[in-house]
């Protein structure tokens, strides 16, 4: 009698396991806190997450840095196996087994993946210490910044809107890109069917009239480019009509060593950013 | 359409000189049925007639012919004669037709077009004089998402062809108005690999036949979609899938499995055409007992992969298929499965009645990188030799001989670092230090690799073969995993290196002779689009910016372009009607034909 209680009672705590599995109902993991689910969560990540949000979850020059405690679009477990599940729509992110290459993964991979990101995630994140209020004043003066880049709306439209940045990169990456801007271009126009994002290169053309023009690529195609200038004139043109056409991957946007923008004013800058990003 | 009967054409049966000529000549012939041109197509028969039966066309205008019977007699016994052959034509695609469809230009009978997967248009009323002047004539939205990988079949006036999630249709190829939908009800727990992709269908006799996503082998009725039988090839809930297009040949229906990414053992089946019954199975894994069982290390075969997802060649001379396999599982981890893992990344020469395995060639031994060997084996004749080329996913083009399958070249033809040095036979072989590590280590080509399941083409006039290509590496990390049915079975995770950017995407035209490269056209970005080469003096490609591609066969020049609005990732065709010739490709979600004003 007491086995049959004993056995009805494991099938009654199996049930209600894989019906949580299945719907999270309490929006908790159900594989919270279980290290072998975060270890098999790894190698999920490897697969799935990694070229976007690079080896070890602190982002790559795609997707965010997630070993940040505070995330925007997943808080809890549950949001997280959404944002897994089905994507964020009007982002890179796409919803589970739709990216083309991999194969898609199953409500309990989903949650080792949930484990394992929980497992990396820093208590305390690394949030760079700067004066925002300062930061914030070079990035609108003195640095120059928003002569190119608009955050909150206000700024220009020359370089990405970096109203997000701080919200998904991590610092180490935001610095990259200041000092080293062309290492890795940012990412511009992403298409709904294209492979790759148009990134940010740098073109010079001559017309059929004789004027040269430069600017940034906003597309491109084998047979016409769209380019802003430094002006924020927009041109579209035709390949064919053009005299001459040159791109390069060298940023327009000029590298800012340590002479040009100190160590403490860079980071006053990320924080500024860091707290734009954390609203 | 109606036409009136006994025109004064009808009564003069076109003599065809070449089969351009015919489906020209035929087309502009009006009906000749005594009910007049009802059904399917009333042009383009008339060329297939032609082309086929010359030597009764020169009886039925020669003088005895006249002289025995009379006027009303002889249209009678015209018609009569026209009557059976078109009730053959429009009903049945026989193997005959399969064999011989170099003889009908004006349809598309196969994925690549012929059965030497030439994908080669015998057209040329679109040709590098007048191309510019190209327009679009039709577009149909399948409503499908994702990557639409198929190439349409055309059969007298009739475009099949399949998109996403296993839909299949059958078009009116003049309008692209739909005739009969087909729409699989999928498994809600179907997780494929690399999205819910097909790339087209088989058609012979009265069927059209489909390879799912849920591992079943369909027939449909080529004039309803209704199902006309449905078996079940393998269990997709531990990782079987079909994605490629089946190959007819006699009254088999033959395709291989998907699934490298699961640990699945791979096989190709043969059915029969008018049941379903499966006729062979070739297991691409050698079980106990089988040769090349030994080149597995443990039980590792069980789970060994090399599926063979893409479509077969057919040799009518050695009643030969030649079919290409897919990497070893798991696909980017060595540890585990040491050995050269046979038939892995092979090409399979198997005897096409029987399933017995006549040779095979390796292309990577021993694979950790992903390079699937399922490009198209495309046969060539030249000066005497029967040779099988194809421009490998690991960054190489291969010649063999087919009749031994001897390796006769191998020459790098995009970015490669994974190869130094050749063995005795010819075959590049593996650096030491190209596998994958935990830290990551770049290899060139990628796991996309240097081509991919994009169909390329050759036409003997150029002496070309015209193939995508890209210029791209990947940072190959381990990420071991443990088998478990039905799950990803990878070993590795890949990226592509930031240093190695940017991925450069060409149109690239090898004369297989020498390996050389005659000539290379740069995509903007690279692209997964097949290529069509046409007897116009033209090749057709697509990019991923959506742009519909024209260029000289002989120098790569673009002639045209038309921007279509998304990118493609399938392979273009040829087909003709009323007098017209059309390409047609797959875009978007949509699938788009073209043809002059």
């Amino acid at each position: 009698m007491a086995s049959i209680c004993g056995r009805l009672r494991f099938a009654l705590i199996a049930m209600i396991a894989t019906a949580s599995l299945a719907h999270a109902a309490d929006g908790r993991n159900p594989l919270a806190d279980d290290p072998k689910a975060a270890k098999a969560g790894e190698y999920e990540f490897r697969i799935n997450c990694a070229l976007c949000h690079g080896l070890g979850a602190q982002g790559g020059g795609r997707g965010p840095d997630l070993t940040r405690a505070q995330k925007k679009h997943a808080h809890s477990d549950a949001e997280m196996f959404q944002v897994i599940s089905n994507g964020i729509a009007g982002t890179a992110m796409p919803a589970n087994g739709t990216n083309g290459q991999g194969v898609g993964m199953t409500d309990e991979e989903i949650w080792q993946l949930v484990a394992y990101i929980r497992s990396v995630e820093v208590k305390a994140p690394a949030n760079p210490l700067g004066n925002a209020a300062h930061g914030k004043a070079l990035f609108y003066g003195d640095a120059n910044c928003s002569l190119c880049h608009m955050v909150e709306g206000k700024g220009g439209r020359l370089g990405p809107d970096l109203t997000s940045a701080g919200g998904s990169r991590t610092r180490d990456s935001i610095i990259d890109s200041v000092r080293h801007p062309s290492n890795h271009l940012a990412w511009g126009l992403t298409e709904a069917t294209k492979e790759f994002p148009q990134e940010y290169e740098s073109i010079t053309v001559v017309t059929a009239g004789g004027k040269e023009i430069s600017g940034v690529a906003l597309n491109e195609d084998n047979f016409s480019v769209q380019i802003m200038d430094s002006s924020e004139h927009l041109h579209l043109l035709e390949k064919d009509k053009l005299r001459s056409f040159q791109k390069t991957r060298k940023s327009m946007m000029p590298p800012y060593d340590p002479s040009s923008l100190s160590d403490k004013d860079m980071e006053d800058i990320v924080t500024f950013l860091f707290n734009v990003g954390a609203k | 359409m109606r036409r009136k009967v006994g025109s004064a054409a009808a009564k003069t049966p076109v003599r065809a000189k070449t089969p351009a000529q015919a489906w020209k000549n035929g087309a502009s012939a009006p009906c000749q049925f005594p009910l007049g041109c009802k059904g399917f197509s009333p042009s383009g028969s008339q060329g297939l007639k032609a082309a086929k039966f010359p030597p009764l066309n020169a009886a039925l205008e020669g003088p005895l012919f006249h002289a025995i019977f009379s006027v009303r007699e002889r249209m009678l016994i015209i018609l009569l004669i026209a009557f059976l052959f078109d009730l053959r034509a429009y009903a049945q695609v026989t193997f005959d037709r399969l064999l011989n469809s170099a003889k009908e230009p004006q349809n598309w009978l196969t994925y690549s077009g012929d059965y030497a997967g030439r994908r080669h248009s015998a057209l040329d009323q679109i040709n590098v004089t007048n191309v510019r002047s190209l327009t679009a004539k039709w577009v149909y939205q399948t409503g499908a998402t994702g990557k639409l990988e198929s190439t349409p079949l055309v059969v007298d006036g009739i475009l099949y062809a399949t998109a996403q999630d296993d839909r299949a249709f059958a078009l009116d190829a003049r309008t692209g108005r739909p005739i009969w939908l087909y729409q699989r009800q999928l498994p809600g727990d179907l997780r494929p690999c690399c999205g819910h992709v097909n790339r087209g269908l088989a058609i012979l006799g009265d069927k059209v036949f489909l390879g799912t996503l849920d591992a079943h082998v369909i027939a449909l009725d080529a004039k309803t979609g209704n199902i006309i039988w449905d078996v079940t090839a393998a269990d997709y809930q531990k990782g079987y899938s079909f994605t490629g297009a089946p190959l007819a040949v006699k009254n088999l229906i033959i395709t291989g499995v998907s699934g490298g990414e699961y640990g699945v053992r791979g096989f190709i089946d043969a059915y029969d055409a008018a049941t379903g019954e499966r006729k062979w199975r070739f297991d691409t894994v050698p079980g106990p007992g089988e040769p090349g069982h030994e080149t597995w290390e443990g039980d590792s075969w069980k789970v060994g992969g090399a599926p063979a997802w893409n479509t077969g060649t057919y040799d009518p001379q050695t009643d030969q298929i030649f079919w290409p396999t897919g990497n070893p599982a798991p696909s980017n981890r060595g540890e585990g499965r040491a050995g050269d893992n046979l038939y892995s990344n092979s090409l399979l020469a198997l005897n096409a009645a029987t399933g017995k395995l006549n040779w095979y060639f390796q292309f990577t031994k021993h694979d950790e990188h992903d390079w699937d060997a399922t490009q198209i084996p495309l046969m060539i004749d030249t000066n005497g030799k029967h040779l099988i080329a194809q421009a490998n996913r690991n960054g190489f083009f291969y010649v063999l001989d087919r009749t031994t399958g001897k390796l006769i070249s191998a020459n790098a033809y995009g970015k490669t670092t994974w190869s130094d040095t050749k063995d005795s036979e010819g075959r590049p072989i593996a650096n030491k230090n190209s596998s994958p590590t935990l830290q990551g280590h770049t290899v060139c080509p990628g796991a996309l690799g240097t081509t991919n399941y994009m169909s390329p083409a050759y036409n003997a006039q150029t002496g070309l073969f015209y193939v995508t290509a890209r210029d791209q590496c990947d940072i190959f990390s381990t990420a071991p995993q443990p088998y478990e049915a039905g799950h990803a079975y990878y070993g590795s995770a890949y990226f592509p290196s930031e240093d190695a950017k940017p991925y450069l995407g060409f149109l690239k035209a090898i004369d297989p002779a020498t390996g050389e490269i005659k000539w290379k056209f740069q995509h903007t970005t690279p692209t997964w689009s097949g290529v069509l080469s046409t007897a116009g003096g033209l090749v057709f490609t697509g990019d991923a910016e959506g742009n519909f591609i024209a260029l000289d066969a002989a120098s790569g020049k673009p002639l045209w372009h038309f921007q279509m609005g998304g990118a493609v990732y399938a392979a273009p065709m040829a087909f003709a009607l009323d007098g017209k010739e059309y390409v047609a490709i797959a875009a978007g979600s949509a699938i788009y034909t073209f043809a002059l004003p």
